[in-house]
């Protein structure tokens, strides 16, 4: 019997496909929705936090759509009313976000790319225990791990104290809320999410291969970026995206490890709705946001899209 | 030169794994060391006390948060768990109905969106939904509601990953045999994919555990869970009772793990020696 058609005689398809596409569509498309909604409004009256989009304007009903709030975001009129764009306090938030996410990125992959590549090519045997200590700190705190650095990086902190007694330094040096301490933070906090994908297609990779290439007469250096770097593309991307995305949004290593200076998106999002209480610039925010990491989102679906077609061959 | 270079890899590489484990694991050490220090200094160790874990335990917003934080993520996880199971079924059995490629992208989106847009979309959801049927009030119901969002997307992936697997003709021939579809599910596939569920849940339940900030969007006066209140804290400046919290939980979270994975390796190399030992059998049976 073919289970296919099998499947869709029991009784409980509806129910099967309903529930979680149904759980999909109220808390994830719905509240899309109404951001793209709010972000499209002016700040309300006081009572209620945002104006209605459908007015009655003279005894008519009006559509209204005001788009203030992404004009904001991108420029402002100066003194004599002409609207000078870039130079916002929201563009300057997401450029430092995207710069923090890049290097952060690339770090995790200098970091991580070899550390994989030593995890796949060590015995068998010992890569489940090697793979069980990358995951263990994952699953402990992240939050509490963030708050370690701090105590670590402070003035008065381990790091200085061991350096003083060192000699290295003469006297503390600021690591604390600098560059150094967001992105060691967002290093250390993303590193795993680089190391996975890169040891899964690492693993899979024939090292014979390097073998032949060493036989061909090619120096190691030659046969890693012909053979391996080609190889392990998948992971290389996948790593990339799980690392840039969520970064961009990050909200709690520059709360806890940036200084006044590193203020990012998230951060600017938050404050928005909870101090300035302007709903529908913050939504307006977060949609400029969602375009700024929708090329990285697209390419990540692509390459686990084509991924998992070749899993299913 | 061949081997020259061979070696010197093979030492780059134990240098470099040594030199990240590190890295990993320096916050960790951190955490243990300082949480039995007997002043609130930061960088010298003066000696060794237990007042920080005094403090904790009298510390009520700590502990009540805690409690919170538990029930939450024990809900989550359960909610998370049944979804997803429901959500890799979808994307491994259901290849045809209509609605198919929205859904398979809705289900691994929430794992690339910020959170912090998670967070306030939801957020303003609820409002919207507060506001028309007076219900649900910021809370549990909404924090448990943001972090199962975030949690069947993981969930699915898992429990996914293990269904792929799984060999079919266990239940064909469950059908063969004449059993209700319900109780091939059941019988056959539930028992099956046991061990993914298992992860799917500990997965969930520890992000819900430890989120900040879809907590921080969704909770409502009076509700704080204990990551929200370490936030707080850890804003302010150094409180050592945090680090003690922290050192029970790698404590607690190590040891499961360890334990875990001793008893998963122990139960593949029982199986293994068992199919040896099976086919040892029969392949005596065929001699005779």
């Amino acid at each position: 019997m073919n289970l296919e058609k099998w499947n869709h005689l029991l009784p409980g398809t509806r129910f099967v496909i309903g529930t979680p596409f149904a759980w999909l569509l109220i808390f994830f498309v719905a509240p899309f929705l109404i951001l793209l909604r709010i972000s499209v409004t002016d700040m309300g009256n006081g009572i209620d936090p945002f104006a209605p989009v459908v007015q009655t304007i003279e005894g008519a009903w009006h559509i209204v759509l005001k788009f203030q709030n992404y004009l904001s975001i991108f420029g402002q009129p100066d003194d004599s009313g002409v609207m000078r764009w870039g130079n916002t306090i929201y563009l300057e938030a997401y450029l430092t976000s995207v710069k923090y996410a890049f290097w952060t990125t690339v770090l995790c992959l200098i970091i991580g790319y070899p550390f994989a590549y030593f995890i796949a090519r060590a015995q068998k045997s010992v890569q489940p225990a090697l793979l069980m200590m990358v995951m263990l700190p994952f699953w402990t705190s992240f939050l509490l791990r963030v708050y370690a650095w701090k105590g670590i990086l402070a003035d008065q902190g381990v790091l200085n104290n061991f350096l003083l007694w060192l000699g290295v330094i003469q006297s503390p040096i600021q690591m604390l809320y600098t560059d150094v301490s967001m992105l060691l933070g967002m290093t250390y906090v993303y590193c795993p999410f680089m190391i996975l994908p890169l040891y899964a297609t690492l693993v899979k990779m024939d090292f014979r291969l390097l073998e032949a290439a060493y036989d061909l007469g090619a120096s190691p250096w030659s046969a890693f970026w012909l053979i391996t770097v080609p190889l392990s593309k998948a992971g290389i991307i996948a790593g990339s995206m799980l690392v840039f995305i969520p970064c961009v949004g990050e909200f709690v290593i520059p709360s806890l490890l940036g200084g006044a200076e590193n203020i990012m998106i998230g951060r600017v999002v938050w404050d928005e709705m909870f101090s300035s209480n302007n709903w529908p610039r913050a939504a307006a925010l977060a949609i400029v946001m969602i375009l700024f990491i929708l090329v990285p989102m697209a390419i990540y679906n692509h390459y686990s899209a084509e991924r998992n077609a070749a899993k299913r061959d | 030169m061949q081997t020259a270079s061979r070696f010197l890899q093979r030492h780059f590489g134990h240098f470099w794994l040594a030199l990240v484990y590190l890295f990993l694991y320096i916050p960790l050490f951190f955490l243990i060391v300082f949480s039995f220090n007997s002043t609130r200094q930061d960088g010298v160790f003066t000696g060794f006390s237990l007042r920080w874990y005094e403090a904790l335990f009298n510390d009520s917003r700590l502990v009540e948060g805690f409690f919170l934080s538990l029930k939450v993520a024990v809900i989550t996880g359960t909610v998370s768990t049944i979804l997803g199971t429901l959500a890799a079924f979808v994307l491994v059995r259901y290849t045809k109905f209509r609605g198919r490629s929205l859904f398979t992208g809705l289900v691994s989106a929430p794992l690339v969106m910020p959170e912090v847009i998670i967070g306030l979309s939801l957020l303003l959801l609820m409002v919207a939904v507060q506001q028309a049927i007076g219900w649900p009030e910021r809370g549990i119901t909404t924090i448990v509601i943001g972090h199962a969002l975030l949690g069947m997307a993981y969930a699915a992936v898992v429990i996914e990953a293990r269904l792929r697997e799984m060999d079919r003709s266990l239940e064909e021939a469950a059908m063969d045999l004449g059993c209700r579809p319900s109780q091939v599910f059941f019988l056959v596939t539930l028992p099956n994919i046991v061990p993914s569920l298992i992860s799917a849940w500990m997965l969930t339940f520890t992000l819900s555990f430890d989120d900040v900030v879809i907590s921080e969007f969704l909770s409502g006066p009076g509700v704080t869970t204990l990551p929200q209140v370490i936030f707080g804290y850890a804003r302010r400046g150094v409180n050592p009772s945090i680090y003690a919290a922290a050192t029970i939980l790698i404590v607690t979270v190590s040891s499961g793990i360890i334990l875990y994975s001793i008893y998963m390796a122990r139960r593949q190399t029982r199986r293994e020696r068992e199919i040896k030992a099976a086919t040892r059998t029969e392949s005596t049976m065929d001699a005779v």
